[in-house]
């Protein structure tokens, strides 16, 4: 994987998307580091976010998926807490229902953008709407923003969303007015169990790391992160996730590629494929006034 | 720049070039827009220092203000306990503050109208004065029953848990001169039974610790609360201890996201806990696994009590039962030769100390009440060792299985956690909400978890105690300073109506003569001086003849029926919402229909506002809104952020908040409209030689106001609830309050939070900067203690238990108790000290006595007072209940509190006839989302979006036997009423196997009624009135329904229903009302 990376370098420096996005002397990497297996559900920061951001309330739907009823992340849904129940096996963990061998296990986790490495829906936002901001983040510009859509299908998590009586695109910006200011992302201010961290995405790698460590040694072997890697096919989030379960039972892919990831090569395969037309075309008209 | 650069560099292109971002997805993309932005967080003009108006953790928030209007509110990081964060209640804060939902304007209905008009804030404050001095004159008392009652039965009021003390304050003041008695608040349904529980063991009746306590523990209990859905930052201490290797256990009928972080989750029956706690005493007794030396010297196990006391065998019953009334005479549960008055609780002794014999004189003060007898063996038969031994022999391990439906390996391992994390080197911590209150013997359920701790040697140590998480901002305040019906501010309580009526008659009935409660005269009198001032002297007894007195139970139950009977005619809401939150809220309309007038004060247009027109009666057509007389008054109310004044948090934590805009309209905070109400009154009183007005006329009401609207000071009033001495010197603490009038102080325990004329409620040093006690944050009762009776960390000498636990101890040196909180004891008192022969009060206490408010200095295993249903705990079934009662043969607790009405009936006795009509368990309970009965929540949307219906969690087999499919409806029937609710069908619910049944349990949420912006049915129409005897509290956490797939009829169909259900199971007036 990493070898076909570094084949289409023309996307930003995994190490410093910002400083190769133009954001000369710019601050380090700020990213979330969401440690679900702390997070209690309570959605304190779909609330947080919203009432920061002033995301328009989005309706009255009881969906009935556990206690989740703002469904998936979306224009009006910049935070979304998952809940996933299950019946697996999970030893003393969390046992004991009366129910013949089986056991039962709550998950919960908190999604946001992931403000990729190497992000689908800033290259291919023809407008510069998108852009990568001096924190390494990925922010929706909504002066800017034509609701063109191209980003939507571009993006491998399904995050960017048009808010369908505004015509624009809109999601999680990383609070990018609060980073500006020196203030953490209200989401992660208010988090009450510190599920959602804030800090340079460098620390939060490390004490992510850590963390999985802790909870390994503590018998919760299930604990694994998500989207931490720089050599995975976003190139690393900057908002990721520790997850006791595999991505999919909390609605994450399992391996996410960014959608732009072929474009190069593509460019390549085009630019090889005009020139042989060119030349043909040339010879052509060699061929012809030799005759 | 030149206007051709400016230009030039505008074309984008150019600065991708430029300034390396080739293409244009960086620096060079970045709008106009992006360039401006500025966080309102740092564009505001001022920062005001503030606290959530939700829930009881109490969070501190910062309220950031531009033009002077709120702009953002967010949590104060400085703060200890909170650490800036907030739940989504509190992280909605700036959208119930200033959203649209808050009504601004005066609503008034006439009698008989079926709509609302506009009036004026001035006008509807003269007619309410008006109908206010009507009804009092037409429903006066002197008397009843021969005795002197001085009262007006009625008016009532309900709320004050959302209020700032100060106001909770000037509402139970007014009322109280007045002659009005019925005033309740949330604090009654929410931890009224926490206050006898605790406070009969160890004489405060608060949380003896705080949440940020937990991180020292190591084993968390959670058993009644849902704490990470209820209190969701106060959990974060319990996600710290578990960083820290801490255990955590959940003990709960229903699954739920506390349990999901729970390191084991103990699933056991609705209502069972007393047997579950019972066999867990049973174990740590015949095992000998307590703290021996701390149960010796600091628990009552080795005093002896008295020959008549009959333990509750296999029948149930103590001794002193009378099935007549039906109820207890304590008298028999008192120490052998020694006379006890309770902390809390059931404290009017008159009847016991007239049983102590002769000795009473003319005031009423017995000379001598004698010593406890004690055998440090713990080997005599009558020690409260021996009977506690005794009384829980019969709580095994089978009993848990046959009647919690817990399996005894899962058991045996919660005793094995217990017993392992206690001890010197150990401490557990209980924490319970209410879960464990809400119940018909809900006081004995906190009890029971004392006597737990007691034992094992957990009280007063660092991650120890018993917390008990609060549910409104401000109901610990509410207790403090009390708009309750039975007790004055400070937990003194109210007087009964008897033939001594002298002030030193009531002490003597209702204080022990031993400990800081021994004190009562100069906490009474500061109190008498602080309401009544000049008027108050010795000659006149400090005006104590101005307290109305009470015949009996006057809780918002009794008071539900009285309205009902047509006795209370005018009623009070200052931000609580009966119509959804009381049990059995059908009673609960019923009784406000028959009002004269009703004042409802609150953000929006709640069910108890509205249900003239629109409830559940008007839609079945039981009632017709132009036949009904009530004339109701809707008053908008300020938001906490539109004055000052402070909250009281579950910690005991007084906090300040800080006004920081002016409200719109009509819109005024509770002190404004208290303040102008009595001022309009006294007014129209003037010259009254009426004898029932000079308790108005005489009382302090000179508040200085500030602004246009005459906003009286909440800085005055607290000061005033501080307290002061005749040179007008605030005061630093309540020992230094005096019984001869020098002293005015309207809350003892409450002395010294304005001392030295500072607010210290308002410090706000920041946590970093303390210790973990934090004590320059705010300031705590009392004394600014964060750890009651810290005095039991450190061991008989002095010596802490261990160094890991070290929390207060005795340095020789300094000859005065140190440490990392205040000592909750007399800071010079050596721990060798020995009272002296004849001691009272304080002096009472020995050095080695760390329960300084008992009148033995004791923790109580064995409460020989203050309980109406007991000494010990002891399992009885609900009131309605699946189950026969498997431990005694009382199937429910015989002194617990019924109504016979006919919209109020009980369930038929399981296994007889009819039983069956109600087959399943229901518990109740909050989700993160909402806030109890919804006022606060259910009207902002990003709230309501996040749990917008009423649902109902069932087991995926009892949606199997009962044919419910997940998503859609289904109708829940008790013999009180029929509601619908969405199926969520969840493993999360769990069939338990008790007795060889399989008992289903089915989890409702209670937020929803029928008004505001997310809607449902409200989970009270299925609950009755049946109250725990000693605290009045009614019992939702455990009863039982039928549940059916669809949706409930609706019209008169509704009500067909439920009384066919009724007739089905034979129900009658008897019906589930033995004792």
């Amino acid at each position: 994987m990493s070898a076909e990376f570094k084949m289409i370098d023309l996307l930003p420096d995994g190490g410093d998307p910002a400083g190769a996005s133009g954001h000369a002397d710019h601050p380090p990497r700020m990213g979330f580091f969401t440690d679900t297996s702390i997070c209690i559900g309570c959605k304190a920061c779909e609330v947080a976010c919203k009432e920061w951001n002033s995301v328009p309330e989005d309706g009255l739907n009881w969906a009935g998926r556990s206690h989740d009823n703002s469904g998936t992340l979306g224009a009006d849904t910049w935070r979304h807490v998952a809940f996933v129940e299950q019946r697996v096996p999970v030893g003393g963990h969390q046992s004991n229902f009366q129910r013949d061998d089986d056991s039962f296990r709550w998950l919960m986790a908190s999604d946001v953008c992931k403000h990729c490495t190497h992000a689908a829906c800033l290259d291919v936002c023809p407008t510069g709407a998108i852009f990568r901001a001096e924190f390494g983040t990925v922010v929706v510009q909504a002066d800017i923003c034509n609701g063109c859509g191209y980003c939507v299908p571009a993006c491998p998590y399904g995050v960017l969303d048009k808010r369908e009586d505004d015509g624009r695109i809109f999601k999680c910006t990383l609070c990018y007015d609060r980073l500006q200011v020196g203030q953490e992302p209200a989401c992660a201010k208010a988090c009450p169990t510190d599920s959602i961290q804030f800090g340079t995405l460098d620390e939060l790698r490390d004490r992510a790391a850590g963390r999985v460590e802790q909870l390994h040694e503590s018998g919760v072997a299930e604990a694994r992160l998500y989207g931490h890697d720089p050599d995975d096919g976003v190139g690393g989030d900057g908002a990721f996730f520790l997850l006791l379960d595999e991505p999919e039972v909390y609605g994450l892919p399992p391996a996410p590629v960014v959608t732009t990831r072929d474009l190069p090569r593509m460019a390549k395969a085009v630019a090889a494929a005009a020139g042989t037309l060119v030349a043909l075309t040339v010879l052509s008209f060699v061929g012809s006034v030799d005759e | 720049m030149s206007a051709a650069e400016r230009l030039l560099s505008a074309w984008p292109l150019v600065r991708q070039l430029r300034d390396g971002d080739p293409t244009a997805r960086g620096a060079a993309a970045k709008s106009q827009g992006s360039r401006q932005l500025l966080a309102r967080t740092a564009a505001a003009d001022r920062v005001v220092k503030s606290v959530c108006p939700y829930c009881a953790v109490g969070c501190a928030q910062n309220v950031f203000v531009k033009d002077d209007r709120v702009v953002q509110i967010e949590g104060d990081p400085d703060a200890p306990h909170s650490r800036g964060r907030l739940c989504p209640k509190g992280a909605a804060t700036l959208q119930l503050t200033t959203g649209a939902a808050r009504e601004e304007h005066v609503l008034y209905r006439r009698p008989h109208s079926d709509h609302w008009e506009r009036l004026e804030l001035s006008e509807a404050m003269k007619m309410i004065a008006d109908r206010v001095l009507a009804t009092r004159a037409d429903g006066w008392e002197w008397e009843r029953d021969g005795k002197r009652t001085r009262r007006c039965m009625s008016i009532a009021a309900l709320g004050g848990a959302t209020l700032d003390n100060e106001e909770n304050y000037l509402i139970k003041k007014l009322l109280t001169a007045l002659g009005i008695i019925q005033i309740e608040n949330q604090a009654r349904v929410c931890h009224s039974s926490t206050v006898v529980g605790l406070g009969t063991s160890f004489g405060r009746g608060a949380s003896s610790t705080l949440p940020g306590d937990l991180q020292n523990a190591d084993l968390i209990v959670l058993e009644g609360s849902n704490m990470a859905e209820a209190h969701p930052v106060a959990f974060q201490w319990v996600v710290e201890a578990k960083a820290r290797g801490a255990t955590v256990i959940h003990v709960d009928p229903h699954y739920s996201r506390t349990s999901a972080l729970a390191d084991r989750f103990v699933p056991i029956r609705a209502g069972t806990d007393i047997a579950f706690l019972g066999a867990i005493i049973n174990h740590v007794i015949s095992t000998e696994s307590d703290f021996r030396e701390y149960v010796l010297h600091y628990t009552n196990a080795p005093v002896i009590i008295g020959e008549k006391f009959e333990d509750a065998g296999a029948d149930g019953l103590f001794s002193g039962f009378d099935p007549d009334k039906p109820g207890y005479d304590p008298t028999s549960w008192q120490y052998d030769g020694a006379f006890m008055a309770a902390a809390a609780g059931q404290r009017d002794q008159e009847g016991n100390l007239d049983a102590l014999g002769p000795q009473r004189d003319d005031s009423g003060e017995v000379e001598d009440r004698g010593t406890p007898q004690l055998d440090m063996t713990l080997q005599h038969p009558r020690c409260v060792w021996q009977i506690l031994k005794r009384h829980y022999a019969s709580y095994t391990p089978e009993m848990v299985e046959r009647v919690c439906g817990l399996d005894r390996d899962t058991f045996a391992e919660v005793c094995r956690l217990f017993v392992e994390n206690s001890g010197r080197e150990r401490t557990t911590a209980f924490v319970h909400g209410v879960g464990w209150t809400q119940h018909t013997i809900g006081s004995q359920y906190i009890r029971a978890a004392s006597i737990l701790q007691l034992l094992l040697g957990n009280m007063g140590r660092p991650g120890g105690g018993v917390m008990a998480m609060r549910g409104h901002a401000s109901i610990q305040g509410s207790s403090d300073i009390p708009t309750l019906f039975d007790t004055l501010p400070g937990y003194i309580p109210m007087p009964h109506a008897h033939r001594h009526e002298s002030l030193d008659g009531f002490v003597s009935s209702n204080s022990a003569d031993k400990g800081f409660w021994g004190n009562m005269r100069a906490y009474l009198v500061s109190l008498l001086k602080a309401y009544w001032g000049a008027a108050a002297t010795a000659e006149n007894d400090y005006c104590y003849d101005y307290l109305p007195r009470l015949t009996g139970s006057h809780s918002t139950y009794d008071t539900t029926m009285e309205m009902v009977k047509g006795t209370v005619k005018g009623f009070f809401l200052f931000g609580q919402n009966p119509a959804v939150g009381s049990a059995n809220t059908r009673m609960q309309r019923l009784g406000m229909s028959k009002l004269d007038w009703l004042v409802v004060r609150d953000f929006s247009l709640i069910e108890s506002a509205t249900w003239w027109k629109d409830g559940p009666e008007i839609d079945s057509g039981e009632m017709r809104t132009e036949e009904i007389a009530t004339e109701v008054f809707f008053l908008p109310a300020a938001a906490h952020i539109e004055k000052d004044g402070t909250f009281t948090n579950t910690q005991r934590m007084v906090q300040w908040h800080h006004k920081a805009q002016e409200s719109v309209a009509d819109q005024r905070s509770d002190s404004w409209f208290v303040y102008h109400l009595g001022r309009l009154i006294r007014e129209r009183l003037a010259g009254s030689a009426e004898d029932r007005d000079r308790p108005v006329l005489d009382l302090t009401w000179d508040y200085p106001t500030e602004g246009e609207r005459d906003e009286p000071l909440a800085d005055a009033v607290l000061a005033e609830i501080s307290g002061w001495n005749v040179d007008g010197e605030l005061l630093p603490a309540y020992t230094e309050l005096k019984d001869d009038g020098s002293t005015s102080c309207g809350c003892w325990i409450y002395c010294g939070a304005y001392a030295g004329g500072i607010n210290q409620t308002a410090r706000r040093k920041p946590a970093r900067e303390q210790n973990w006690t934090c004590p320059d944050w705010a300031w705590a009762w009392p004394a600014n203690r964060r750890i009651l009776y810290n005095r039991a960390s450190a061991d008989p000498q002095g010596r802490p238990w261990s160094e890991r636990k070290a929390l207060v101890w005795w340095d020789e040196e300094r000859q005065k108790w140190v440490g990392h909180d205040t000592p909750d004891f007399e800071a010079d008192k050596p721990p060798s000290y020995r009272p002296p022969d004849g001691a009272k009060g304080p002096a009472a206490i020995a050095g080695d006595d760390p329960f300084i408010m008992q009148a033995d200095g004791r923790g109580w295993l064995f409460a020989p007072a203050g309980l109406a249903d007991g000494p010990l705990p002891t399992h009885y079934e609900a009131q309605d209940s699946p189950v026969r009662n498997r431990l005694h043969r009382q199937q429910r607790s015989p002194a617990r509190q019924v109504y016979e009405h006919e919209d109020n009936r009980y369930h038929p006795d399981p296994e007889t006839p009819g039983a069956n009509l109600y087959p399943f368990v229901v518990t109740t309970y909050r989700l993160t989302e909402h806030f109890t009965a919804g006022g606060m929540s259910r009207w902002v949307p990003y709230l309501a979006e996040l749990q917008p219906e009423f649902f109902c969690e069932v087991s995926p087999e009892l949606a199997a036997e009962r044919s419910l499919q997940h998503g859609d409806w289904a109708t829940l029937i008790s013999a009180r009423g029929a509601v619908e609710a969405r199926v969520m069908v969840t493993d999360r619910m769990t069939p338990l196997h008790v007795d060889d049944r399989i008992i289903h349990t089915i989890g409702l949420p209670y937020h929803w009624g029928p008004n505001g912006y997310a809607r449902g049915d409200s989970m009270n129409e299925l609950s009755s009135m049946s109250l725990d005897p000693s605290s009045h509290i009614q019992e939702v956490k455990a009863l039982t329904v039928d549940i059916q797939p669809g949706r409930r009829p609706r019209g008169p169909a509704r009500q067909e229903l439920v009384e066919e259900h009724r007739a089905r199971a034979g129900i009658t007036a008897e019906t589930g009302m033995a004792p």
